[in-house]
């Protein structure tokens, strides 16, 4: 039995160590895409400034850049300064972009959590009561409810939603930023600033800035998560419905089990095995839907600040940005594979 | 006999039609209706629409800014000035525009790569699927906005605007297709008439493309759907974060929709947003209708099955009781009534 | 049997239809049969017969859209309409079933321990832990080496055969009064078939568990029934014990269905028996010389040797059958032949062109005098070509005949396969499986190919089918005079057909010789087992080749 077990844990180390080399490539593909898609249209001063200066004076600014070199030189230089974390530095505000990706890549994942935690509160759910009561009105309703908030683009939800609650409307909520300027200050004078609002008022421990912060979450987080949500619906359901058919639940129910346990430890457990995997696949939406919500809300996040760049033609900062989320996204999906790992037996084979 | 019924049959989306039953039917129906009124919308905007595309005047005066809805302006106008209705109608169009180009584009080269890559394998397979997967796994979005600043450099005007958000939706969209119409093609690749074709000494391109493609098409109409409704959200977004079309060349949902974010919502003006968006939630709505129903037909695990295999019962009766089947009138009571019941003759198959 | 053991359960009127899209199927019509204590029933049907739906109906395991009237009863408990709770208690509890696919059956992603403990624990007040004891106690019980091991093997660990017999120790768990067993061993090769039924035939013995026992094989009939239940398209036609069955039949399918079963040792029907063309021992028309195959493994795992060092010649006009269990490489052995798979080392002559290296020019010419069919009958046609166009598709590849040739030829070949003519503008989906494989064959036919691989031509069809399509082949063979590799795993068939026979097992060339001597003088003990496991459709002779095996063992 031990030598059984080394083995299979052997064989799941050999499977994440295969995973984690492909990732590699992975982002090495977008870096160096990214680098030469951005550079078709020239270099970062000329798509800025080209027309507002002389030749002259644009010439000599891309030699002080350096942009005037081999590209391929440029890339490599590009690429060393990467693997060091140097993403370059925003010439609207002469932030480092490391920075900046350190500071709202927090206000990001503390959004996509928040998000995540809604989603799987309704998409769960209800998932699994369209499956069960398949082609029934539940099962009809469901399905509209989750075809309709895929189809409304989250900043039109979060523009209703800032409709609705925002001061023009019930005046419940707040509808920008994460958290009030008073409880930002309090906060920082208190000397937290581990970026993850919700963290710092935890450690305050004062009830007057958690609560301040929680509500700032809320209509972001519902925008964002009811378009997530829309997505665990249709594949809870579908691969529910999938499972369920199966004979291995059959043969559980021909064994005298409860439904119920055959429903939650047998068909749902399988049905999230196809789940986790293409939610490995849908990072890449959820972040494009993390963007558009920030923008909506004015929340400081990635996509927010990614926004601001593009508004400003900041060319530099926009490829930071752009290669630390192709970063993010490949770390997410390998977390995905570990999760698959551990869910799936036949994967560790 | 070619009857009405029959020939009516032959129209690809009347026999699928047949093929549905209850929700799926009334799915693909809604969906269907506002796809043709979408389309009619896009196609007859200039007479629908009361105003001009970039109208801000009538008779010589203003139509004023962010005015409610009144009976000269349904809608409402816009912080621009512009009547809401008429640039809701007119959105209609850049939508269609961009969706037929995306999807055209996408399908041609993702599905032939596709093909290839997943056919030939070797060297070229590997090295296309490993940068697909990259692009595929890249946030589509930010691909879209990439390819948009490449294209245009960032803003543009009428039909290049159009090719540019078309564009970055092709860059976006060629992996799924890829992917998909790979994985197709290589279950396909071991089906034994695929590989009778090839041992009957049939070359790679015939049966690729004879063989292969028809039997990995069937996999695309629910893709499709998928990338029309992801076209038009992406059109939207990129509108939305400021690379939209130039007001005054064409009308795009998703930019009037920034601008209306950035300068009315504080007011508490809702109408130059809301219809935007609703126009938006009813196109993806009912392209993603068709798609929910097209899955289900498509998907023979979640249909409620008609008849079984009846060829091989109608095989049986005739060898086991030869000649009573060939002679109905003398068929016993227990084989008549396997015949008159239920089980559905298949197409064609009367005798 | 003098006094009859008391009724266990018992199925009066039973009917089953379907609501679908259109109108109701009705899949069983008023079929009523009983079992005693300690009696193994068998019910016997070919797909569709409604031999599977009757019983799942039982135990309420039917979907939503079935409709259940007559009546069932187990002792004095009623079980048709009962719901929840109620019928739970009788699932697994009185009345257990083992399923036809064990590696489906077994959830994938729970060991072999958790899923016999959940179904104790479903019906008895034990703790885990004692649940767990009683399951390596289970497994023991079924033969399943180092129980204490094997009980946390999740599905995927274990082989196909102790797969079932995990599936057998949940059914024996709450020591049912009836365990409903479904095609339990179709899935299974056949030397593991007949461990499986010794088991099953033992459990019967020693724990007097009565067995519905739900097949289409005749050979596992005789072999296991006490009484017979024939269904035909949902009816009940016949019922009586095994020997009356089997000796006096009395409906027309079942005379039919007996009459269809190939017998391994049974005399060749007359149509098989004459050889036109004695084969040719001088012209080769495949030569294999030390033919090694291997497919890379997994990242870090060896690479999988699908064949072994294997030789063998097959001459021009012969049929030489090519047997063995899954996993012997028959089948990469017969791709290697037509150039579907490329061999790792070794020789491999076609029609006098070693194959290693050949230009893929060099290849298509090749081909048109080589031909293959496929097994699965669903597939081996392009469902969107009529059959006139499948059949004639290697001649418009190799661009031979004019139009009005190819369709002169195709109604020639329709008319050898024995289909009417106006099939030639059918579809594939409107033919019966049988059909379709005879479309196959005329297809494959149709460039008067010089060698013919046939992978397990018959093995998705039903027996009734099978003979029809077996018979054709050979009088075509003998006509046409082709060379044939037949892979097969069925030694039945073999017998009807071959004139020589390879045995292979695990990549390797077991034994090779006339079908004579393979057949009645095996010299290799694996080709004797094989043999010994084939249960022969005859209750006496089953019966006297179960008692000389028990006796040895």
């Amino acid at each position: 039995m031990a030598t059984k077990q080394r083995s299979s844990s052997a064989a799941l180390l050999r499977y994440l160590g295969v995973r984690l080399a492909l990732v590699v490539p992975t982002v090495l593909i977008l870096v160096t895409l990214v680098f030469f898609l951005m550079r078709v249209i020239g270099d970062p001063i000329s798509a800025k400034l080209g027309g507002q200066l002389t030749p002259d004076e644009l010439e000599r600014r891309r030699e002080a850049a350096g942009y005037n070199r081999p590209i391929f030189v440029q890339y490599f230089e590009y690429l060393g300064n990467v693997v060091q974390g140097d993403f370059g530095t925003a010439s609207k505000d002469n932030r480092k972009i490391l920075d900046v990706v350190l500071t709202n890549g927090a206000a990001t994942v503390e959004l996509v959590c928040w998000s995540l935690i809604i989603a799987f509160l309704v998409g769960i759910p209800l998932g699994r009561l369209a499956a069960r009561y398949h082609d029934r009105l539940a099962d009809v309703t469901i399905r509209f409810f989750a075809v309709l908030v895929y189809a409304a683009p989250v900043f039109f939800l979060g523009l209703v939603l800032k409709l609705i609650f925002g001061a023009h409307g019930l005046g419940i909520l707040p509808t920008s930023m994460r958290v009030s300027r008073t409880t930002e200050l309090a906060l920082a004078d208190l000397g937290y600033d581990s970026h993850f609002m919700i963290v710092d008022a935890l450690r305050s421990g004062q009830w007057v800035y958690i609560s301040d912060v929680l509500k700032h979450a809320i209509l972001p987080a519902v925008a964002l998560g009811l378009m997530e949500a829309g997505i665990f619906i249709r594949l809870i359901r579908i691969n529910l419905l999938e499972t369920l058919r199966t004979d291995y639940v059959v043969a559980a129910r021909a064994r005298g089990v409860a439904e119920r346990r055959v429903v939650s430890k047998h068909a749902f457990r399988n049905a999230l095995i196809p789940v986790v995997t293409v939610m490995g696949m849908e990072i890449a939406l959820m972040l494009c839907g993390a963007i558009l919500t920030e923008t909506t809300f004015e929340w400081p996040g990635l996509g927010y600040a990614l926004s601001q760049y593009l508004l400003a033609r900041d060319f530099v900062a926009v490829q930071g940005i752009v290669t630390a989320i192709a970063l993010l996204v490949a770390v997410i999906s390998f977390l995905i594979d570990v999760i698959n790992a551990l869910v799936d037996p036949r994967v560790r084979y | 006999m070619p009857t009405l019924k029959s020939a009516l049959r032959k129209i690809p989306g009347v026999k699928l039609l047949g093929t549905t039953h209850g929700l799926q039917r009334l799915m693909l129906l809604i969906g269907s209706g506002i796809m043709a009124l979408f389309v009619l919308v896009a196609i007859f905007a200039d007479s629908l629409a009361p105003y001009a595309l970039a109208q801000r005047k009538y008779q010589g005066e203003f139509f004023g800014k962010q005015q409610p809805p009144s009976s000269d302006h349904i809608l409402g106008t816009t912080v621009e000035g512009y009547d809401v209705l008429s640039r809701v109608i007119y959105g209609a169009r850049t939508a269609l525009l961009v969706v037929i180009m995306a999807v055209a584009a996408s399908i041609v080269i993702g599905v032939a790569l596709g093909v290839i890559s997943g056919y030939l394998g070797g060297w070229l397979d590997r090295i296309l699927v490993l940068i697909m997967d990259a692009v595929y796994a890249f946030p589509s979005l930010l691909l879209a906005i990439v390819v948009a600043i490449v294209i245009s450099g960032g803003s543009s005007s009428g039909f290049g605007g159009m090719m540019a958000a078309s564009l970055s939706i092709t860059v976006v969209f060629v992996p799924r297709y890829f992917r998909v119409v790979r994985n197709a093609t290589l279950s396909a690749k071991s089906l034994p008439y695929v590989e009778a074709a090839k041992v009957g000494g049939a070359r790679p391109g015939r049966i690729m493309f004879g063989h292969v493609l028809p039997n990995v098409s069937q996999s695309i109409p629910v893709l499709l759907t998928l990338n029309a409704s992801e076209a038009i959200l992406t059109l939207a977004s990129l509108g939305f974060l400021g690379f939209g079309i130039e007001p005054t060349s064409a009308s795009e949902w998703g930019r009037d929709l920034s601008t209306a974010t950035t300068s009315d919502l504080t007011n508490g003006i809702w109408w130059t947003s809301v219809y935007p968006g609703l126009a938006i939630v009813l196109v993806v709505t009912g392209v993603t209708l068709i798609g929910e129903s097209l899955n289900d037909v498509l998907n023979p695990l979640l249909r409620t099955r008609g008849g079984t295999t009846t060829a091989d019962e109608r095989e049986l009766e005739e060898t086991v009781l030869g000649s009573q089947a060939d002679m109905p009138d003398d068929v016993p009571a227990a084989v008549a009534g396997h015949v008159t019941e239920g089980a559905e003759a298949p197409e064609g198959g009367a005798r | 049997m003098t006094s009859p053991a008391p009724v266990l359960l018992e199925a009066t009127n039973l009917s089953v239809s379907f609501q679908t899209d259109g109108p109701p199927v009705r899949a069983v019509k008023r079929v009523s049969f009983e079992v005693r204590k300690g009696e193994i029933l068998a019910i016997v049907g070919e797909s569709g017969s409604g031999k599977t739906v009757s019983s799942r109906a039982m135990v309420g395991l039917l979907p939503r859209t079935a409709r259940i009237e007559g009546e069932a009863r187990i002792d004095q408990t009623e079980l048709i309409g009962l719901h929840g709770e109620a019928i739970r208690r009788v699932r697994g509890d009185r009345i257990a079933m083992i399923f036809q696919e064990p590696s489906t059956a077994l959830d994938p992603v729970r060991t072999a321990g958790w899923q016999i403990c959940e179904a104790l624990l479903s019906h008895q007040n034990i703790s885990r832990k004692e649940a767990m004891a009683r399951a390596v106690e289970l497994l023991d019980l079924v033969g399943i080496p180092d129980p204490e091991i094997r009980v946390h093997s999740y599905p995927h660990q274990l082989s196909g055969g102790q797969k079932q017999r995990v599936m057998i120790a949940m059914a024996i768990s709450c020591d049912p009064e009836v365990i409903i067993a479904d095609e339990p061993t179709t899935a299974l090769d056949v030397t593991v078939q007949a461990q499986i039924l010794d088991l099953l035939h033992d459990l019967r013995e020693r724990l007097g568990t009565a067995i519905i026992l739900i097949t289409h094989n005749m050979g596992v009939v005789a072999d296991m029934a006490d009484r017979v239940a024939v269904m035909f398209r949902g009816e009940l036609v016949e019922q009586g014990t095994a020997e009356q069955i089997f000796n006096d039949p009395q409906h027309p399918y079942t005379k039919h269905l007996l009459g269809s079963v190939p017998r391994l040792g049974g005399a060749r029907p007359a149509t098989m028996d004459a050889v036109a063309a004695p084969p040719v021992e001088a012209e080769l028309a495949l030569s294999v010389r030390h033919l090694d195959v291997f497919f890379p493994g997994r990242i870090g795992s060896p690479p999988v040797k699908a064949v072994k060092d294997v030789s063998l010649e097959l001459h021009r006009h012969e049929i030489l059958a090519l047997v063995g269990e899954s996993g012997s490489g028959k089948t990469t052995l017969g791709r290697c032949a037509v150039g579907l798979q490329l061999p790792t080392g070794g020789e491999l002559t076609v029609l006098g062109q070693e194959l290693r290296g050949i230009r893929p020019a060099a290849l298509r010419a090749l081909r048109r005098r080589l031909a293959f069919v496929f097994q699965d009958p669903a597939s081996s046609l392009n469902p969107r070509m009529s059959v006139a166009d499948c059949i004639s598709e290697p001649m418009r590849v190799h661009r031979t005949g004019t139009k009005a040739e190819r369709e002169a030829r195709v109604a020639e070949l329709l008319d050898a396969v024995e289909l009417p003519s106006d099939y030639a503008n059918r579809y594939p989906h409107e033919l019966s499986g049988g059909q379709r494989q005879r479309v196959s064959l005329a297809r494959a036919l149709v460039m008067d190919p010089e060698l013919l691989v046939a992978d397990e031509p018959t093995s998705a069809l039903d027996v009734s089918v099978q003979a029809k399509v077996l018979e054709v082949f050979v009088r075509l063979q003998h006509q046409m005079g082709f060379a044939c590799l037949f892979i097969t795993h069925d030694l039945a068939v073999v017998d009807l057909l071959a004139d020589r026979i390879a045995v292979m097992r695990s990549g390797e060339l077991v034994e090779l010789g006339s079908r004579e001597e393979v057949l009645r003088n095996p010299q290799q003990q694996y080709t004797k087992d094989l043999i010994e496991a084939v249960p022969i459709p005859d209750p006496v002779v089953q019966k006297a080749r179960r008692d000389v095996r028990r006796g040895k063992a």
